[in-house]
């Protein structure tokens, strides 16, 4: 089974998927992303799926389920590089992917994370400043 | 790319990383058959469900595909057999939502959106084989 190497950038974990998946690597990095985020403390992971040719019902599960867990550990989830056929497909499959945060690509993915992380901070030091900012 | 093959070609599904490599058979009939990139991702994508399905729900089995025609038309067909349990309610599993296992419910309706053609033969104890065909437009 090959494994999908997470990259920490900051405070960022870049994942990026150059592999055909097959279910135990989508398994495995589930688990990898959970360790590493707790081990890291990271605010924020990317999975870029720009190589990713098909995205089946147990890919696009992969997506909700890693929001779900960065979510228990204080982290905001983007999937950025979405190719177009793949995006039709799903939505003809069925699957919205709705609670999974998408940015068109790496660059507008990281900045997606840095704003939500400043915000976050914010929060942290004026509380109640949250509602303007945002 | 593989050369052009013209008879089918079958592939065993025993494993989870025989999926895998049904999707890349599928994808190489649907190039070959010069699919647009968008059908040939909604078949292949339809392909990985039901390879998944032969392997978690069937018990195994093996995926059979093959460039086909009606004399108007090119396409490619893609079948899974198995010789698992079959499935005893059609209708419940053809409907979004409902699943057996711990999937999401969508491998075989979603499946049959993504395709031109679908067919389900199923027995009770006998087995079941799915057959989807995607024609060039």
């Amino acid at each position: 089974m090959e494994r999908v190497p997470i990259l920490k950038i900051g405070g960022v974990l870049l994942v990026s998927i150059q592999i055909d998946l097959q279910d135990q690597s989508v398994l495995a990095l589930q688990e990898d992303l959970a360790e590493k985020i707790s081990a890291t403390g990271a605010h924020g992971v990317v999975i870029d799926i720009s190589a990713v040719e098909i995205v089946d019902s147990f890919i696009g599960r992969m997506f909700a389920t890693i929001a779900s867990i960065s979510r228990l550990f204080d982290a905001d989830t983007v999937v950025v590089g979405m190719r177009p056929a793949v995006a039709i497909t799903l939505v003809e499959l069925g699957l919205t992917l709705g609670g999974v945060r998408t940015a068109l690509d790496l660059e507008r993915g990281m900045k997606i994370l840095g704003q939500l992380g400043r915000q976050r901070r914010g929060v942290l030091a004026h509380p109640g400043e949250f509602a303007r900012d945002a | 790319m593989p050369p052009r093959s013209e008879g089918p070609e079958e592939v065993p599904i025993s494993a989870d990383d025989d999926v895998v490599r049904v999707r890349q058979l599928v994808r190489t009939y649907a190039q070959q058959t010069k699919l647009s990139l968008v059908d040939q991702t909604k078949l292949v994508t339809a392909a990985s469900e039901l390879a998944r399905n032969t392997l978690i729900y069937g018990g195994g089995g093996f995926a059979r595909v093959e460039e086909v025609s009606d004399g108007r038309r090119a396409g490619v067909r893609a079948s899974f057999h198995d010789e698992g349990p079959g499935i005893p309610d059609l209708t419940l599993a053809l409907a979004d939502g409902w699943s057996s296992g711990s999937g999401l419910g969508l491998g075989l309706s979603g499946a049959r959106r993504l395709v031109d053609q679908f067919d389900l033969d199923t027995e009770v104890g006998r087995g079941t084989v799915v057959t989807v065909v995607k024609w060039k437009r």
